[in-house]
């Protein structure tokens, strides 16, 4: 494929690979235990499985999937609210694919719809705005989620509704926002990230901007990076860079599609229907201040919250999930007590199980755990047997 | 002599008489309530097109002489599929080709040469009646072409909603040489792992047609009856170990399924799979891994490092397998494992598919 095989180039990732063992060479004698690099966005998680990245590192590099997985971090309560929705007679709803699968408390909406809602599979938002036009006696619903990727769509969607003068339309807001969250990690006690990639589709929404803090008052390099792997290998790369010359900068590793400044347009379209919450629930990561988007008192009309009484029952995670450790990088997956037993892809217990950008889910169908673990038990980074 | 002659029994007469006519436009439930217009619509549509001696004698079921099918081989294997397909039509097949190769390849994999088929549908009234007769012509021809007579069957008639327009079941027959003993827990460390060409196309033709998307692709199904081409390779590889045909959940499913049963690892090689450019681009824009993506005319053989050259000249040699390839081999890995080294030099583990695959949200 024409501008795709050139960022999955094995000669280029090579080169790129041998000058990575250099700089890790020279850092490591400086810190006494693995370089963490936290990749933020669930679909860098997505792409470092798929090209097995993870096995093409020196040992000394650990690479810890953030939080970037907006499926997965999605409490129960929120997916019950969904479900009951959908459960109203007269209702579409609509949402993405891999939304349809997350478990709620009792159920998720894959299993609302075999047992009779009318829950559809749309690929954008426009989609359920032309259901709602085709289907004038249904009210359409579409499940929004996802950080400021997903957001302008969603939001130029309510627009258009409103510009349209469609009533029928309305969306239950679950997006989150991602600079928060990451501050949140950088904020908790048992933090020990040494540099982050950057969520390339996210930055081309708000541009690099948001991110000095982690520079300037964290002190931890970021390179917004792209997600073919050759990107995700030159944005550790600049990490690593940045690491060994002792900066922490805010670098861009995707200038082909990431402006400094974001998208102008895209910015005032979430501006003008989304608002903050005062905080949103994560699940895995727990309460969040400002984490979360809701729809503006002006698009009311829109909200399926106004519109629709939910049951907003928070539901808590398993006690035994480990999702949070695993989240910040503290323990690696199959670490957690209930990884690979009670927690599988086909039952997933906790968040990161859920979808395939989950790290766990990942590690369950694409990662060679016994590999990994025998090369950390052979470098010194984790005991044999356990 | 044809298959039919060749095991029809000899004392039945057939005589030619003409079909009944049917002048509806769609299946109504009478279509289905065992009267006349049942009989009109049985005739006329699927008598008429597979017009064959076997069903010509209007017997509640095809009866066959034992010794005729004795004369292919000394097993017989009988299979049976239900095609459910929305849509009905599809660039590169139909549900009535689909049904036909479907249960010959079934058969075929196993080694046996397919006979006979029977064709059970049921129709969601309303049905347009031409549609239908559509969807039995490429049935009838499909069989044809393959060598293959559908020589019983069943039509039942549904309700509005209680079935999606049309479902048809396949059941088949075949029999299967002396000497051949094709098992999935056969496969031994060494082996290769042979595909005859393309992986993905059906899966993401399906996709494509159902319009969700609004993409425009030249993607076509890669629906076939491979029984020819298994035919080629088992002559020109007898110690082949196992064939299957790659269907709903793709490569990924049938590696997985040998590498269990077999008990063995399997290692292949993402570079020297073979794929489309268009699939590729395909599943890149919805997120799909087409590994997973359903096939209708591929296989995936294991066969002995002896015979891999043998095996992929005779495949190659076919016309449904030019673009045949080795594509991984068995392993003393971890039991049950399946691996694949990424394009880009990283090393994977391809796991069974879990639920259905689903388009990621970003």
């Amino acid at each position: 494929m024409k501008f795709v095989d050139e960022f999955r180039d094995p000669a280029k990732a090579q080169s790129l690979l041998v000058e990575i063992r250099q700089m890790v060479a020279r850092i490591r004698p400086r810190m006494n235990r693995p370089l963490y690099i936290m990749e933020v966005c669930g679909g860098h998680t997505h792409a470092i499985f798929r090209y097995g990245i993870e096995t093409m590192l020196p040992d000394e590099i650990e690479l810890v999937h953030g939080p970037g997985c907006p499926v997965c971090v999605l409490p129960m309560g929120r997916i019950d609210d969904c479900i009951a929705i959908a459960e109203r007679p007269n209702v579409i709803m609509t949402t993405f694919g891999d939304a349809m699968r997350v478990p709620g408390s009792k159920k998720s909406l894959l299993t609302a719809k075999a047992e009779g809602a009318d829950v559809r599979m749309v690929y954008s938002p426009l989609d359920a705005l032309q259901l709602a036009k085709a289907n004038p006696d249904k009210e359409v619903v579409f499940f929004g989620l996802g950080f400021e990727t997903t957001m302008p769509s969603t939001a130029l969607t309510v627009l258009r509704a409103e510009a349209e003068g469609i009533k029928n339309f309305s969306l239950f807001c679950n997006h989150i926002t991602i600079i928060p969250t990451v501050k949140a990690i950088l904020d908790s006690p048992d933090f020990q990230i040494d540099g982050f990639l950057g969520p390339g589709h996210v930055s081309m929404v708000i541009g690099n901007e948001p991110y000095q803090f982690i520079a300037k008052h964290y002190q931890r390099p970021i390179v917004v990076s792209g997600f073919e792997p050759l990107d995700i290998l030159h944005g550790i790369w600049m990490v690593l860079k940045q690491i060994d010359e002792g900066r922490s900068e805010v670098e861009n590793q995707y200038r082909r599609i990431v402006p400094e400044d974001g998208n102008a347009v895209a910015l005032d379209a979430i501006g003008k229907v989304f608002e903050l919450r005062e905080f949103f629930e994560w699940r895995g990561l727990g309460s969040i201040d400002h984490s979360g988007v809701r729809v503006r008192e002006a698009y009311a009309a829109y909200d399926a919250e106004r519109k629709f009484t939910v049951p907003a029952v928070m539901i808590a995670d398993p006690k035994a999930c480990q999702c949070g450790e695993v989240l910040k990088g503290i323990i690696k997956p199959w670490a957690c007590r209930v990884y690979g037993k009670g927690c599988t892809p086909e039952t997933p217990m906790g968040a990161l199980m859920v979808s395939s950008e989950g790290a766990c889910a990942a590690y369950f169908r694409f990662g060679d755990i016994e590999k990994i673990r025998s090369r950390r038990v052979e470098a010194g980074l984790e005991e044999a047997g356990a | 002599m044809s298959v039919i002659e060749s095991v029809i029994e000899p004392e039945i007469k057939i005589e030619k008489r003409a079909r009944a006519r049917l002048s509806a436009a769609n299946v109504t439930l009478a279509h289905g309530g065992g009267g006349k217009a049942m009989h009109d619509l049985i005739d006329n549509i699927f008598i008429g097109a597979f017009d064959n001696a076997l069903l010509d004698t209007m017997e509640d079921q095809a009866r066959m002489n034992l010794s005729a099918l004795m004369r292919h081989g000394d097993r017989l294997a009988f299979t049976t599929d239900s095609y459910v397909v929305s849509p009905l039509e599809f660039p590169g097949g139909d549900i009535g080709k689909l049904a036909v190769c479907g249960t010959i390849n079934d058969l075929a994999v196993g080694g046996a040469r397919p006979l006979y088929l029977s064709c059970a549908v049921i129709i969601e009234e309303g049905l347009d009646v031409e549609l239908l007769r559509r969807m039995v012509w490429s049935m009838a021809e499909t069989a044809k072409a393959a060598g293959v007579a559908i020589v019983t069957g069943d039509t039942k008639v549904v309700g509005r909603g209680a079935c999606d327009r049309l479902f048809i079941n396949t059941t088949g027959i075949g029999v299967i040489r002396e000497g051949l003993n094709l098992r999935v827990s056969s496969a031994q460390i060494g082996d290769a792992v042979l595909v005859n060409g393309m992986l993905g196309d059906h899966g993401a033709t399906i996709l494509n047609a159902r319009g969700d998307m609004a993409l425009t692709t030249p993607i076509a199904s890669d629906c076939a009856a491979l029984h020819g081409l298994i035919d080629d390779l088992l002559r020109a590889a007898p110690g082949t170990r196992f064939i299957r045909d790659a269907t709903r959940g793709g490569l990924a499913t049938v590696l997985n399924e040998i590498a269990t049963a077999s008990k063995v690892g399997i290692d292949i090689v993402e570079a020297q799979t073979p794929l489309r450019e268009e699939v590729k681009g395909f599943c890149e824009i919805l997120g799909l891994d087409p590994l997973y993506l359903a096939n209708e005319g591929k296989i995936v053989c294991i066969v002995t490092q002896n015979e891999e050259q043998a095996a992929l000249r005779a495949m190659r040699a076919h016309p449904l397998g030019s673009e045949s390839a080795l594509i991984g081999r068995i392993t003393n890995g971890r039991p049950g494992r399946v691996s694949m080294q990424t394009v880009f030099g990283g090393r994977r583990i391809v796991d069974m598919l879990i639920g259905e695959q689903l388009p990621r949200i970003c």
